[in-house]
């Protein structure tokens, strides 16, 4: 190999996107093609200057937008290499075309979004929305919720989208500012036992193999297109998780790191639960500790696997809960939270169903407080006591002016 | 660099091993396919191939069957140019990493689209691939209107011409503005090569293509295709449509190489009337009427002054 390896320490002190960064360089991704949006930029601007100072062997396409960046990562997986791109917010919104076409292709590319709100208003800090616009795209969703995630779940992504049964694209998703820029110790991979648990890429397909030529991005009308439809959902419904359970036992073996699809804490004999992604897992589990210090048995579900999504994991870990808060941070849009439904929906025919209320915060980088958490499960432990919800099913936290709250 | 391919006549042209196979659902007498034929013949290399949505792409890739015997690629509709252009991307790590299945070959990239996806829709995914110097041919199928929908106007549509978003009528005579000048925008992002060409001309067809292909960095070719459906002439009539089109110099075929060195190819012995070209044509029977006769007058002499600035750019060599 033409290019020189990095010595890292066992533990690194970055943020979100330098992990994401490593880990794609790692990775030695073929081709890069990418425009810079902020949170996400430092992710591509550190796999150019990788590329600049030798530590990986690519190519950097930049770019003049991010359709454009999606585009041309669909071209080049189509010829058959390791592609991964980064964006946030409005690039993502830009490029919610091409993510379509992606998935529908087949093409196995990773995408790292660092979770930003989408405007008007113009904002650039975290919250869920862009996450939330992608979740019918056909994509395999993980979710980081610190920049060690940010880190392990790249090389989990590329294991799992490029294994030939699967060939899904796949998004690490990580929180703007509060992951992507908050510095915190990452235990690391050497370069060698992380590109070999990767492990080379395998083509299929590819344009560059001229004896065998192949015809990508076909026409199918109402006489094929369902079930090309319904062939990729089967396989996110059915192959993704074994899949991604298998890869997750591989990476604890190697680094003694667990994931899980849902994850649980204090779950085992909670009465109250909340369900949350990103950051706010880690305030929640420390509210949790604290709650229970003052005799309300609290537990937290983060949620891992945000597509495919965990209906059944999520339905056994809820089972014996008496009530459950979803935590959304992106605007409903007239409606209840994605998770509200999809809690809703993974709970409905469990033969005794807790009380579920959905909770909207954090919108624009709003800062969701252990105050705020202190709050909701005290709310919950007295919807239990009463025995029947009293308060209305979806609040708004965090939001100044008279409370606001619906249903 | 691989050898240029050897090509004496038009029979063994017409006859090479075709890669853009005739089982395909284009309209009778259209001129897409003649183009795409010409330039995939006009080499023997390897090819990735991409179209974007249009004519070209719904008759040719219909899930089970594909026209094509070559890697090919359709994403959408603007984004053509930008697929060809990842793929290059992946060929040269490939090829810098030694990982390339067949290491010797030289591999050809040529996107392929239609006005709407070349001047309208996918105006900036063409002009980043030009910029950024990938190593690249955009193939514009110039049929001056949005074919596969129906016939809407683009910003190739050229005055005077009836388009379903722009129709004559009562009051109107169609489309308002003048086409815009594609060859020369492309040509100044300085790259190494921008040519017209036309389907009737082949020889200088196929020399530009070869020469395309030979230089290093990205190329732009402005094809016209004549519309059998949307310019409403007699499928059988596409190539005597070429031959109005680039004889009355409505289409002049010229070259212009590292973004300013500009070479008529083409200088028709007997330069036939504007008003010819657009009799031929059922977009333009309209304009025969005695209140928008003074649009053929105009229509000659926006021609004839093009045709002189072309020749003035020719001259000064600059």
């Amino acid at each position: 190999m033409a290019f020189d390896k990095m010595e890292l320490k066992d533990i690194e002190v970055w943020d979100g996107n330098f992990a994401a960064a490593q880990a794609l360089r790692q990775c030695q991704i073929d081709v890069v093609a990418a425009y810079p949006i902020t949170p996400s930029t430092p992710i591509v601007e550190g796999y150019a200057k990788f590329l600049a100072d030798n530590y990986i062997e690519g190519e950097f396409v930049m770019v003049e937008s991010e359709h454009a960046a999606m585009s041309g990562c669909i071209g080049a997986a189509a010829a058959g290499g390791r592609v991964a791109t980064a964006t946030s917010s409005q690039g993502f919104a830009l490029m919610v075309e091409t993510l379509y076409q992606a998935s529908g292709m087949r093409l196995p590319i990773v995408l790292n979004v660092v979770n930003r709100a989408l405007a008007a208003p113009l904002n650039v800090n975290g919250d869920h929305s862009d996450m939330y616009l992608g979740r019918d795209s056909g994509w395999i969703q993980f979710d980081a919720f610190s920049p060690q995630g940010a880190y392990d779940l790249n090389f989990i992504a590329f294991r799992v989208c490029e294994d030939h049964g699967i060939r899904l694209p796949c998004m690490v998703h990580q929180d703007g500012f509060m992951t992507s820029h908050t510095a915190q110790g990452v235990e690391t991979l050497s370069d060698d036992v992380a590109y070999n648990f990767v492990g080379d890429y395998k083509p299929m397909n590819d344009m560059l193999d001229f004896e065998h030529p192949v015809t990508h991005g076909v026409q199918t009308e109402e006489d094929w297109h369902f079930e090309h439809k319904a062939r990729q959902h089967n396989d996110l419904m059915t192959k993704v998780f074994p899949k991604i359970e298998e890869v997750f036992a591989d990476f604890e073996k190697l680094t003694g790191r667990k994931y899980n699809l849902v994850e649980e804490y204090d779950m085992k004999d909670a009465d109250v639960a909340v369900v949350c992604m990103g950051t706010s897992v880690e305030t929640a589990r420390e509210v949790a500790t604290e709650m229970r210090a003052k005799g309300i048995k609290a537990g937290v579900v983060g949620i891992r696997v945000i597509r495919p999504f965990p209906f059944m994991q999520i339905a056994q870990a809820l089972k014996d809960i008496k009530a459950v808060a979803t935590l959304d941070r992106s605007a409903p849009g007239g409606t209840v939270g994605m998770l509200f439904n999809e809690i809703a929906g993974s709970m409905y025919n469990l033969e005794k169903r807790p009380m579920l209320c959905g909770k909207i915060y954090g919108l624009g980088g709003r800062d969701l407080t252990k105050a705020h958490l202190v709050e909701l499960y005290t709310e919950l432990q007295a919807n239990v006591d009463a025995g029947k919800i009293t308060t209305p099913l979806q609040q708004f936290i965090g939001v100044r002016g008279p409370k606001l709250s619906f249903l | 660099m691989s050898e240029m391919k050897k090509i004496k006549n038009l029979k063994e042209f017409s006859t090479s091993a075709d890669r853009f196979e005739g089982a395909n659902l284009l309209c009778p007498g259209c001129a897409h396919s003649i183009i795409v034929r010409e330039v995939l013949n006009a080499t023997n290399d390897d090819l990735v191939l991409s179209a974007t949505t249009g004519c070209l792409e719904v008759c040719t890739a219909v899930y089970p069957y594909t026209s094509w015997d070559a890697s090919w690629i359709h994403i959408g509709f603007e984004n053509g140019s930008t697929a060809v252009a990842g793929a290059e991307a992946m060929y040269k790590a490939l090829k810098n990493k030694g990982r390339l299945k067949q290491p010797d070959r030289n591999p050809k990239f040529v996107s392929f689209a239609g006005d709407g996806a070349s001047y309208d829709i996918g105006f900036q995914w063409i002009s980043g691939c030009m910029e950024r110097g990938h190593n690249m041919m955009h193939v514009v199928l110039d049929n001056e209107v949005y074919a596969n929908t129906g016939g809407q106007r683009s910003s190739s549509t050229p005055i005077g011409a009836s388009a379903t978003t722009s129709p004559a009528g009562r009051v109107s005579y169609g489309e308002k503005k003048n086409k815009k000048d594609m060859v020369s925008i492309m040509a100044s992002h300085n790259i190494p090569y921008s040519a017209q060409v036309s389907p009737n001309k082949w020889k200088d067809m196929v020399k530009k293509i070869q020469h395309g292909m030979a230089v290093e960095g990205p190329v732009f070719i402005n094809a016209v295709s004549p519309c059998t459906t949307e310019w409403k002439f007699d499928p059988k009539d596409t190539m005597m449509l070429a031959d109005l089109a680039t004889d009355s110099l409505v289409f002049p075929l010229y070259e212009i190489i590292d973004g300013h060195e500009l070479n008529i190819t083409y200088r028709p012995k007997n330069v036939v009337p504007v008003e010819e070209y657009l009799a031929a044509q059922g977009r333009f029977k309209h304009l025969f009427k005695d209140e928008y006769k003074h649009l053929i007058k105009e229509w000659q002499e926006r021609v004839d002054a093009n045709w002189s600035y072309l020749q003035r750019r020719e001259e000064a060599r600059v």
